[in-house]
């Protein structure tokens, strides 16, 4: 049986004390929110902290607010299952939940959390392994001891895939994250959380905590997330694709398109969105976006499937995804 | 002689689905009823094999090899003998002998010594007071590699070796060759109006059986107990004797409640017979569970397979000739590799009439996790690529692809060109129910949207055991008295329900209800013989040997109540608990009070003359065949390659349907497991390690993956079953998978030729084509094979040729 | 020392630090009717109710349950009464090997808790996340909506 190493268990009284308690440890605690990310790393033996500080319980963190606008902020530690019971976020954050509804199963969806599920860890299939096959493989760049990328051989980077479901819609609908640290607490856009490196993807100190997610108000917006995978349930994204966008009339007022697992980070397609906006939402516009923004997907072979398949269907989700949100359902087959 | 069974020759309504309405006249048998064990499935009082736990129990951990291939220089298990908990350590010098599944290969060794052969192999074995010290004991232990070139694909393995073969005495890298020829196919060929050749390549896959394989042992007053959820502990039992060196009567293994079999716990497995060894020398429990990757590892699943198909047929579609050769990654070790290789072979002719017929096979070593044996052992592979070449011959010849089948059926009461004995059949029967239920003639017809035809059969039984001998292959045991009535039987019940069809014979034949009928069965001390669970032989032979033992018993308390009530014993009426006019508790009295204690024995062998005589013959022949037909109805994506499957229809021919309940369970199951094959499931490797040593990454349908699954039945009353029935363990599997890739080509008109069709298949097939070349995916050739001559076997006379 | 709310029972046992619920069940309690296949939140089968969820226990430490009431499989019927779905899961043969049947049940439990009436596609989402070899998730689908009934039609 895979078990976890040994750890401490610390119970952090409030926020503050969370982020003391990181910051006592100097990097080697972590916070744990529903753990089923962190646990199933560390049995895996991928990640050893010394400590996992408990967030979960921490009233301010469990709490979900919608103002009258629409605009909502979710605390870190409410789960994904409540997020999407949630009859105001349904009605006013619809886009939101459709991104956390094809998050695994039902039973990771009541222990996931929204903050772990921004904060989840990239993956790749050289390294979700366990430490017997990582080490046959000869380890890797992502968990410390290897010496090279195991799929691209001559980089000096990781190439580890940003795996959020959620992330990629929550920036397309404009969201900012707010993080607590030692300064104290600041806000920022959730696209700047991102960083470009597989091995290290979010933008935190070792002693910061994210708090809450702020959803802008999209009342009236167009909004669609695809994602790619090969089962119905329980698979990570083979890729997504988040659509959010305003129209006036059938033409694009503002519009935001994200991508997600082609790149260790979610891939914010600003161009393709500028140049959709002032257009007609029609099937040549939505065929050049789709076009457009596809190339700047990259997949790589460390996922399920083959990849240029992959690069290929990134296409057809953000097509898909546009054409949902026009208004002209054409679903997918499942 | 046996006397012909009362139910021969009775051929009863078959409503789809309609258990009840087909067992007129019996008690119990055919009758929906629930298994018998199903209770403590539902509470959790079940104990598999990982739930059981003795005070004092120590834990056992395997540190396996990080090479596919290497020898071993040095290993150093000092520091890990040293550290505090740790119990006993073991190497493989001291399990020096080999062992294997069958008679012919006994190529394994519990812990490598000399080299290992594949990433995951076992080498040292650690015993200490828990599991996380002897794990992290396992971290102190050096040893000492020289890396070898590995082996790494069937073309890699008919080379000349880079280092030096991975077994010693082999043909490089070569396990098993075999030639056969049965009839003139030259001659066949020659005649034929059209001539054509496929190439196809169907993946290999893990059994991913639910409960990971455990076993504890117990050696106390020098009798060794191992308790393991396997599939065959009779097997076991054997070679627990041989590899510790005690005798027989020293050894009980004891087959626990199973999480799920599928084949993948037939083998005997390296942990066996190391925790085994480790209570031998601890006197202490000794427990093994395996981790999901280390089941992968155990693997002995499904074999990649490359096939090429040949046939010649004249312009009515009569097939004259037909070719077929395959090639098999067997993984690092020959496991029931010997007898898949011949499977591969053996059951093209019992669907087709074929009159001409070669078979070239070849299993490789290469070095990854061995393979073996998977629900269907060695005939899922063929039977895909029969139907679809099938398919492709019926378009050259212009012919509807159903009638091009019919027009080659077997028909019951024959011999095959290769000796099979068909009896029973049923092969126009279950393609005429799914037509029919699904329309398959009048299917709509447009871009993205198909349906897919096949059928296939399966034999109720392997005729010939694993080891040579002329012993029963099941015996039952029957105890009756004041005490109530117990059957005990070696076979295991690997979930699909055979502990409740014996219940059930028994019952049937005393007149009692199956809760008056205690089943002990799998524990090699306890209960006579039985092969194993696998080649879908337990109903059949075990039920028949029950069957045989409690006819024994039927007829002494028939005699007392005839002896009581004056009357002849064939007017009385066994039933509802009675014996004509004395209840089944007092004829029982009344007997034991003559005879004493009343127990029976019963036995199976499969009779003579199932087979031919030729090297070869003993794999395929089985007392009875099954036969399957299945219509796939799918979605194709040609955008994507995407595939929704919305519906399968299965038709089975079942012999009887003993209980509705269990049987639809198996034809689910084998439907989904198919498809799981045909559309997602493979175990493959890159930079030699295993892709997807994961429940998630090694992806298997979820329930909303699954389409609607319709059940059709056709009872052929097989005159050697128990009552007429024949087996649904894994024929129903077979027709799914070519049907699957029948129905992509219904839908988008490219052929995948190769399993599992995944999305980019699709698509490569579909770019072909758009490039004006053919729409076709899949292997381009197949490699040059050192194939010795066939051996030449005369087919049966057409005098014969009808038994 | 952990403490746990189990089966409307309180219990007390030691643990070793990183022991998950799925191992303090089996190991320290006894309880083994709750399975494991992957330990790392892949296969469903260790699935137990957390405060009536439906939640993996080789995912779940202790220290987070704090007050809440955990249910296994050992903890459904009531007394020797079973639960509809046991039963309707006995009679259509939803459990063939039963290694998943833990986990199936208590997912299937969840969803009859709030939806009383589910249509096979809320059935089969709500078991997406439970792996099953044997059955094909056919007879399962069937069980679970003939015990619905069974719940709706009780008094
Ligand atoms: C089988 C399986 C399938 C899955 N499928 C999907 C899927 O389809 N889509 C998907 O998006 N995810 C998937 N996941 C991943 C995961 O379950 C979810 O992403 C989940 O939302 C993570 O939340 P958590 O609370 O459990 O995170 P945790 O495991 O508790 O934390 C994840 C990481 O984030 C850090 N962290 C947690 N909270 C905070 C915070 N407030 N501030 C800073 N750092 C924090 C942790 O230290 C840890 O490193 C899957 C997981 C499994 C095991
Ligand atoms: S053991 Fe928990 S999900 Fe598999
Ligand atoms: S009944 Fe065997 S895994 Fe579900």
């Amino acid at each position: 049986m895979l078990r976890l190493p040994a750890f401490e268990h610390l119970r952090a009284e409030s926020v503050r004390d969370a982020a003391g308690m990181l910051a006592d440890h100097g990097g080697t605690a972590r916070l744990l929110a529903g753990g089923t990310d962190l646990l199933a790393k560390m049995k895996r033996r991928q990640v050893m902290p010394d400590a996992l500080v408990g967030i979960g319980h921490l009233a301010p963190l469990r709490e979900v607010r919608v103002a009258p606008s629409g605009a909502a902020e979710l605390g870190a530690a409410v789960t994904l299952a409540e997020a999407l019971a949630d009859r105001r976020l349904a009605a006013d954050q619809p886009g939101y939940l459709e991104a956390v509804g094809v998050v695994s199963s039902p039973a990771l969806r009541n222990a996931g959390t929204i903050g772990g599920n921004l904060c989840v860890d990239t993956r790749c299939n050289y390294n979700d392994m366990t430490e017997e096959w990582r080490h046959a493989v000869g380890y890797c760049l992502k968990t410390g001891c290897g010496e090279r990328c195991q799929v691209a051989a001559s980089s000096p980077r990781c190439w580890a895939i940003f795996s959020s479901d959620t992330a990629p819609m929550a920036i397309a609908l404009g969201a900012t994250v707010v993080v607590w640290g030692a300064e104290g607490e600041r806000e920022l856009p959730l696209g700047t959380l991102y960083a470009d490196d597989g091995k290290a993807h979010l933008q935190l100190g070792p002693a910061e905590i994210l708090t809450a997610l702020r959803l802008p108000a999209r009342r009236g917006w167009r909004v669609a997330y695809e994602k790619l995978r090969r089962r119905s349930a329980v698979d990570f994204p083979l890729a997504g694709a988040a659509v959010a966008l305003e129209l006036d009339g059938d033409v694009v007022a503002a519009c935001r398109l994200v991508l997600g697992a082609v790149a260790s980070h979610p891939v914010e397609l600003h161009d393709v969105a500028q140049a959709l906006t002032g257009r007609r939402l029609d099937d040549e516009a939505i065929e050049e976006a789709a076009t457009a923004g596809a190339r700047l997907a990259k997949p790589l072979d460390n996922s399920d499937l083959n990849y240029v398949w992959r690069k290929r269907m990134v296409k057809v989700i953000l097509e898909r995804a546009l054409r949902r949100a026009a208004g002209a359902d054409r679903g997918r087959l499942r | 002689m046996r006397p012909p069974p009362p139910w021969a020759g009775r051929r009863l309504g078959t409503e789809p689905g309609d258990g009840d309405a087909l067992s007129d006249g019996f008690q119990v048998v055919g009758k929906a009823l629930p298994r018998l064990d199903a209770l403590g499935k539902v509470t959790g009082a079940t104990r598999y094999a990982d739930d059981l736990s003795w005070p004092g129990t120590l834990a056992c951990v395997l540190l396996r090899s990080p090479h596919p291939h290497a020898r071993i220089v040095a290993v150093d298990t000092a520091a890990a003998a040293a550290t505090k908990g740790v119990v006993a350590v073991l190497t493989g010098a001291d399990l020096p002998v080999r062992y294997g599944a069958i008679a012919t290969s006994q190529d394994e060794a519990a812990l490598a010594s000399d080299k290992v052969r594949y990433v995951g192999e076992p080498v040292v074995a650690v015993a200490a007071v828990d599991e996380v010290t002897a794990r992290e004991a396992t971290k102190k232990i050096a040893v000492d590699y020289e890396v070898l070139a590995p082996v790494s694909s069937i073309e890699q393995a008919l080379l000349a070796p880079a280092d030096e073969p991975i077994h010693e005495g082999t043909k490089g890298n070569i396990h098993r060759l075999a030639a056969l020829e049965f009839g003139d196919v030259d001659e066949g060929f020659a005649v034929a109006d059209v001539v054509r050749e496929d190439v196809f390549f169907y993946e290999g896959s893990n059994h991913l059986a639910m409960e990971e394989h455990s076993a504890t042992a117990i050696f106390a007053d020098g009798q060794l107990t191992l308790w393991s959820s396997t599939q065959a502990p009779h097997n076991l039992h054997r070679v627990l004797a041989k590899v510790l060196d005690l005798p027989m009567t020293r050894v009980r293994v004891v087959a626990t409640p199973h999480g799920g079999g599928f084949g993948g716990k037939v083998d005997p497995a390296a942990h066996e017979v190391v925790v085994s060894k480790l209570a031998v020398l601890t006197g202490r429990p000794v427990k093994c569970t395996l981790s999901r990757e280390e089941v992968f590892y155990n693997h002995r699943g499904r074999h990649p397979a490359l096939m090429w198909v040949r046939t010649g047929a004249a312009r009515d579609g009569q097939i004259t000739a037909m070719h077929f050769r395959v090639a098999l990654d067997g993984g690092a070790l020959a496991s029931l590799g010997a007898a898949t290789t011949y499977y591969t072979g053996a059951l093209q002719p019992a669907t087709y009439d074929i009159p001409a017929y070669r078979f070239e096979a070849c299993r490789v070593f290469t070095n990854k996790a061995p393979c073996g044996p998977k629900r269907g052992h060695g005939t899922p592979q063929p039977r895909f690529a029969l139907e679809i070449h099938l398919d492709k011959l019926a378009e050259d010849l212009g012919m509807d692809p159903v009638a091009l089948r019919r027009c080659n059926y077997v028909r019951p009461q024959s011999r095959t060109v290769n000796w099979l004995r068909i009896t029973s059949c049923g092969i126009e029967e279950v393609t005429e129910k799914v037509l029919a239920a699904s329309g398959f003639a009048t299917r709509s017809r447009r871009v993205g949207h198909g349906q897919g035809f096949a059928v296939s059969a399966y034999l109720c039984g392997a005729g010939f055991p694993m080891y040579p001998s002329q012993l029963p292959h099941s015996e039952v045991g029957l105890k009756v008295d004041r005490g109530g009535v117990t059957v005990f039987c070696g076979a295991t019940d690997i979930g699909q329900g055979s502990d409740t069809v014996l219940a059930t014979v028994v019952a049937e034949e005393l007149g009692l209800d199956r809760a008056d009928v205690r089943v002990v069965t799998a524990d090699t001390g306890l209960t006579p013989v039985d092969l194993g669970s696998y080649s879908s032989r337990v109903t059949f032979m075990a039920g028949n040997a029950a069957i045989d033992a409690a006819r024994k018993i039927r007829t002494l308390l028939l005699e007392e109540a005839a002896r009581t009530s004056g009357l002849l014993a064939h007017e009385l009426r066994v039933g509802d608990g009675r014996f004509g006019p004395l209840s089944f508790e007092q004829a029982v009295e009344a007997a034991e009070e003559r005879h004493g204690a009343l127990s029976a024995s019963g036995s199976y062998a499969p009779p003579p003359g199932i087979s031919g005589e030729f090297r070869g013959s003993a794999v395929g022949p089985g007392p009875a065949y099954t036969y399957s037909a299945a219509v796939v109805d799918l979605d194709a994506d040609p955008t994507t390659g995407e595939v929704l499957v919305h519906k399968v229809w299965v038709a089975h021919d079942i012999g009887r349907l003993l209980n509705p309940v269990l049987v639809r369970g198996q034809m689910d199951g084998n439907v989904y497991m198919a498809l799981a094959e045909a559309l997602m499931e493979s175990q493959t490797y890159r930079k030699d390690l295993l892709h997807h040593p994961s429940v998630l990454e090694y992806k298997t349908p979820l329930a909303t993956d699954m389409p609607a699954i319709e059940h059709l039945y056709v009872e052929t009353i097989d005159p050697e079953g128990p009552y007429g029935a024949k087996e649904v363990g894994q024929g129903p599997f077979l027709p799914v998978v070519p049907a699957v890739v029948s129905a992509i080509h219904d839908a988008l008109g490219v052929w995948v030729d190769e399993v599992p069709v995944t999305p980019e298949k699709i698509l490569r097939a579909l770019d072909a084509r758009d490039r004006g070349a053919l729409g076709r995916a899949g292997p381009k050739r197949f490699p040059a094979v050192p194939f010795p001559p066939c051996i030449k076997v005369e087919p049966p006379h057409a005098a014969t040729a009808r038994v | 020392m952990v403490r746990l709310r189990l089966n409307g029972e309180d219990h007390e046992t030691l643990a070793r630090s990183g022991e998950t619920l799925l191992e303090i069940l089996r190991e320290r309690l006894g309880l083994t009717g709750t399975k494991h296949g992957c330990e790392v939140g892949e296969c469903g089968a260790c699935t137990v109710l957390v405060d009536g969820a439906p939640r993996l226990s080789c995912l779940v430490l202790p220290e987070q349950l704090a007050d809440a009431e955990v249910t296994t499989v050992e903890g459904l019927a009531d007394g020797a009464v079973l639960h509809p779905l046991q039963t309707s899961f006995m009679r259509l043969g939803a459990s063939q090997c039963g290694y998943c049947t833990s986990g199936m049940l208590l997912s299937a439990k969840a969803l009859l808790d709030e939806h009383p009436d589910p249509s096979n596609a809320e059935i089969r989402e709500a078991l997406a996340g439970n792996v099953c070899r044997c059955t094909g998730y056919a007879a399962i689908v069937d069980a679970v909506a003939d015990a619905a009934e069974t719940l709706r039609d009780a008094p």
